[in-house]
């Protein structure tokens, strides 16, 4: 077991940092960059990584791909999180591209791979339904085929950013006489079809993240079918493992660590009892952090051997999820009175914040945090997946 | 030991029930925040007419007698209600104040503004270093001819894009942290030099940074005596938000509960789930927890008991801690649902993270809980 980086690995760090020091957007560097940046914006960064060839690390290179090593990809990860850059979408690179690599056809990979790349198409994620929410497998959209064609009917919801979107990828029922695992299809569906309708959730922040996405007698080529038909459920348990391998957030978690330190220098007296207290949170806190880095390494070494993580993913989405989410409420505490005031949505420099600007977005971040022990699979079923796989319970 | 209520104290819970059943339902509430002036002037109109605005004040003031009990009936609705209107800081604490600190020419002439529902107050004590410390205050108040004139900057002021007037805490003596030489004062919201900022909160009020420069005022209590007569003032207040935050822990158990019985994932309700049911089960404790800490706080109130303050701030605590766990449980429950502006769970959830921050957070009231035992 070895903790340095050897020489190699240590100047793709250094390189790493070095190419975001120098091209990383200035106009992205924006309070929330998650709520206050425009579609075009938000893309700047993903253009100048795709130029690189640096936009999609765990493509394989005939698609497009760096091919790094695993420990290169962890460094690649590392060192953009803590700089704080905006990941490029997440729904396009991290889910639907491996997908269409690894089970779609050629004229599929063609299609849709190359626009995956450049930042022209936009996916969004058409899975969670209103009754469908932990209990993935029920979903309940239907396709019923007509020919060269499906007939799409059904309402899926927390489709993030799907106001954005050129393409959605769904899981729909094409087999409604069989169990609930093996009658679901994987399709591709343009949202400029004919019958899709797009609907904004606002969440407790006030942002406008999520959709309801209604699906009403959508003509989808056959064509768009990725993979078998009723095979799908398999394309999606391989896309959600996809899904939860970053969600340690390790860069995140240090970023948001070191602003809160200087808030509470900032704004607590050190001879405020209270500073104390706060100095002994956020110390256990980095200490989960940490551990939770050195869990993470240990994964990573081990799957640069070959070893399957198995429900790994599962430690790192509970742990990531809570670390985080304490972080923000900590944050949200430190800030005061401030805390009581929150940044109207869509965000304009008409409004009014009080406090100092390290603490505008504070209030935001707090309630937005709580989504993330109930998306990308609840935290209570992702125990339910190391009991059962790991404990064998 | 429970409270059991007096005829009349069952009468006033019941009237406040029944006319926030009728017209304070979650859909008029959206409509009131999200109108330009961010409150109801009617349906503060129908609490006055109600005698809601009368209830904790003494007869001899104008009021119904009803004292922290009655606040605790009438908030513990609000709280279930999430009414938005500024019925703690116009009548608990600037209404609380005048009564037990100002002559009897400004009670006489300012309660009865107040029971009547005409003019809306403010309390402005907070400033940008202060924290949560009512000692640390830096807005000077200068004496001048028979008034005073105060400059300085109060900061997260709620209500007070609303308000009529407000009291505001300001120092004519003694250095910037020091105990005494707070003056509290009467200042009238439209005066000439006060610079008001509005902004919205996180539970959908409305506050304000405010500048004063060379602000007339009216001093209100002894001269140097303002932190004692705030600590007496957040006391009551601390009363009313605790019955507010138990209110709103009682209705988001139940929205949990309900939900988690029709909810079905897996083939079954989540509601059979053993680990939610265990859930549910430390949400219903913390419930019974903290309305049993709110009576017994709200009788100590009534009784002015000695050692009041420290239970303030334990109740602050743990009703605090109480508020937080059930509404990170209620939101997460509810999964997606509880995350959406259209479902009322999130904002029983921003009204309770709110109080936390009024007049100091949980950790920062066991603090002085714990600090106030070992100076005993």
């Amino acid at each position: 077991m070895e903790l340095a980086l050897s020489a190699e690995d240590a100047a793709f760090r250094d390189e790493v940092r070095a190419f975001i020091a120098d091209n990383y957007p200035a106009e992205m560097r924006v309070p929330n960059p998650e709520t206050d940046l425009s579609k075009e914006q938000s893309l700047l960064w993903h253009r100048i990584l795709y130029k690189k060839g640096w936009l999609a690390p765990l493509w394989p290179k005939e698609y497009g791909g760096p091919g790094w090593s695993i420990t290169q990809r962890f460094i690649f990860e590392q060192e953009t999180s803590r700089a704080g850059t905006l990941p490029p979408l997440a729904f396009s690179v991290t889910m639907v591209g491996p997908v269409i690599y690894t089970f779609g056809n050629e004229a599929q990979k063609k299609k849709f791979l190359p626009r995956i790349l450049s930042g022209e198409d936009w996916w969004c994620q058409g899975y969670s339904e209103p009754g469908s929410g932990s209990d993935l497998a029920t979903v309940r959209t239907k396709a019923v085929r007509d020919g060269d064609h499906y007939i799409v009917n059904g309402h899926k919801t927390w489709t993030t950013l799907a106001q954005h979107a050129d393409w959605i990828f769904c899981l729909v029922r094409t087999d409604p006489k069989a169990k609930p695992q093996s009658g679901i299809s994987f399709l591709l569906i343009d949202m400029k079809s004919p019958g899709v309708t797009v609907r904004p959730i606002i969440t407790i922040d006030g942002s406008h993240e999520v959709n309801d996405v209604f699906l009403e007698d959508v003509r989808v080529p056959v064509a768009n079918l990725v993979g078998e038909e009723n095979k799908g459920w398999t394309y999606a348990k391989f896309l959600l493992g996809n899904e939860r391998t970053s969600m340690a957030g390790i860069g995140r978690s240090t970023r948001y660590i070191g602003k809160l330190k200087q808030i509470v220098k900032a704004e607590i007296p050190a001879d405020d009892p209270a500073h104390l207290e706060f100095l002994r949170d956020i110390a256990r806190i980095e200490l989960d952090v940490l551990a939770l880095e050195a869990t993470e390494l240990r994964v990573i070494a081990r799957m640069a051997r070959g070893i399957d993580p198995g429900p790994a993913a599962s430690l790192f989405k509970i742990r990531g999820t809570e670390i985080f989410q304490a972080i923000t409420e900590l944050t949200h505490r430190a800030i005061g009175n401030y805390g009581l005031a929150i940044r109207e949505h869509p965000v304009s420099a008409n409004h009014f914040m009080p406090g100092p600007d390290y603490g505008h977005t504070a209030s935001e971040k707090y309630l937005n945090a709580r989504k993330l022990s109930i998306y990308g699979g609840s935290n209570e079923i992702q125990r339910n997946i190391i009991a059962k796989a790991v404990l064998g319970l | 030991m429970d409270i059991q209520f007096t005829e009349e104290q069952e009468l006033l819970r019941s009237s406040v029930q029944r006319l926030l059943r009728d017209r304070y339902d979650f859909e008029t509430r959206r409509k009131i925040v999200a109108s330009e002036g961010g409150f109801s002037r009617e349906q503060w109109d129908a609490f006055a007419e109600l005698g809601l605005l009368a209830a904790p004040f003494s007869e001899n003031a104008g009021g119904l007698g009803g004292g922290p009990l009655s606040t605790m009936i009438i908030m513990h609705e609000f709280g279930r209600h999430l009414v938005v209107e500024p019925f703690i800081e116009t009548v608990v604490l600037a209404g609380g104040l005048i009564e037990r600190v100002g002559t009897p020419e400004q009670q006489q002439s300012f309660i009865s503004g107040i029971i009547d529902g005409s003019k809306i107050w403010t309390l402005a004590w907070a400033e940008k270093g202060s924290r949560f410390d009512l000692a640390n205050v830096t807005t000077r108040a200068r004496r001048e001819g028979s008034g005073y004139v105060l400059s300085g900057a109060k900061t997260t002021v709620l209500a007070a894009p609303w308000a009529d007037y407000l009291i505001v805490s300001a120092r004519t003596s003694g250095e910037d942290r020091d105990r005494s030489g707070v003056s509290l004062f009467v200042v009238d919201r439209r005066a000439a030099g006060l610079d008001l900022q509005s902004f919205k909160t996180i539970d959908g009020r409305r506050a304000a940074e405010i500048g004063l420069r060379e602000v007339r005022a009216q001093l209100l209590g002894l001269e140097g005596e303002g932190v004692a007569a705030l600590e007496a003032g957040r006391d009551r207040a601390i009363g009313a938000l605790c019955a507010e935050a138990v209110g709103a822990i009682g209705e988001l158990n139940a929205a949990t509960l309900d939900y988690s019985k029709t909810r079905k994932q897996f083939g079954t309700t989540i509601g059979s789930f053993q680990v939610l049911q265990h859930r549910m089960v430390d949400m219903f404790i913390a419930h019974q927890e903290a309305l049993s800490l709110m009576q017994h706080f709200s009788l100590s109130l009534s009784a002015g008991d000695s050692g009041l303050s420290r239970l303030a701030s334990g109740a602050k605590s743990k009703i605090g801690y109480a508020g937080k766990f059930v509404a990170d449980q209620a939101v997460q429950l509810h999964g997606g649902m509880g995350m959406t502006d259209e479902l009322n769970v999130g904002h029983y959830f921003k009204r309770i993270s709110s109080i936390n921050i009024q007049f100091g957070d949980p950790a920062f009231h066991v603090l002085r809980y714990a600090q106030l035992d070992a100076a005993a």
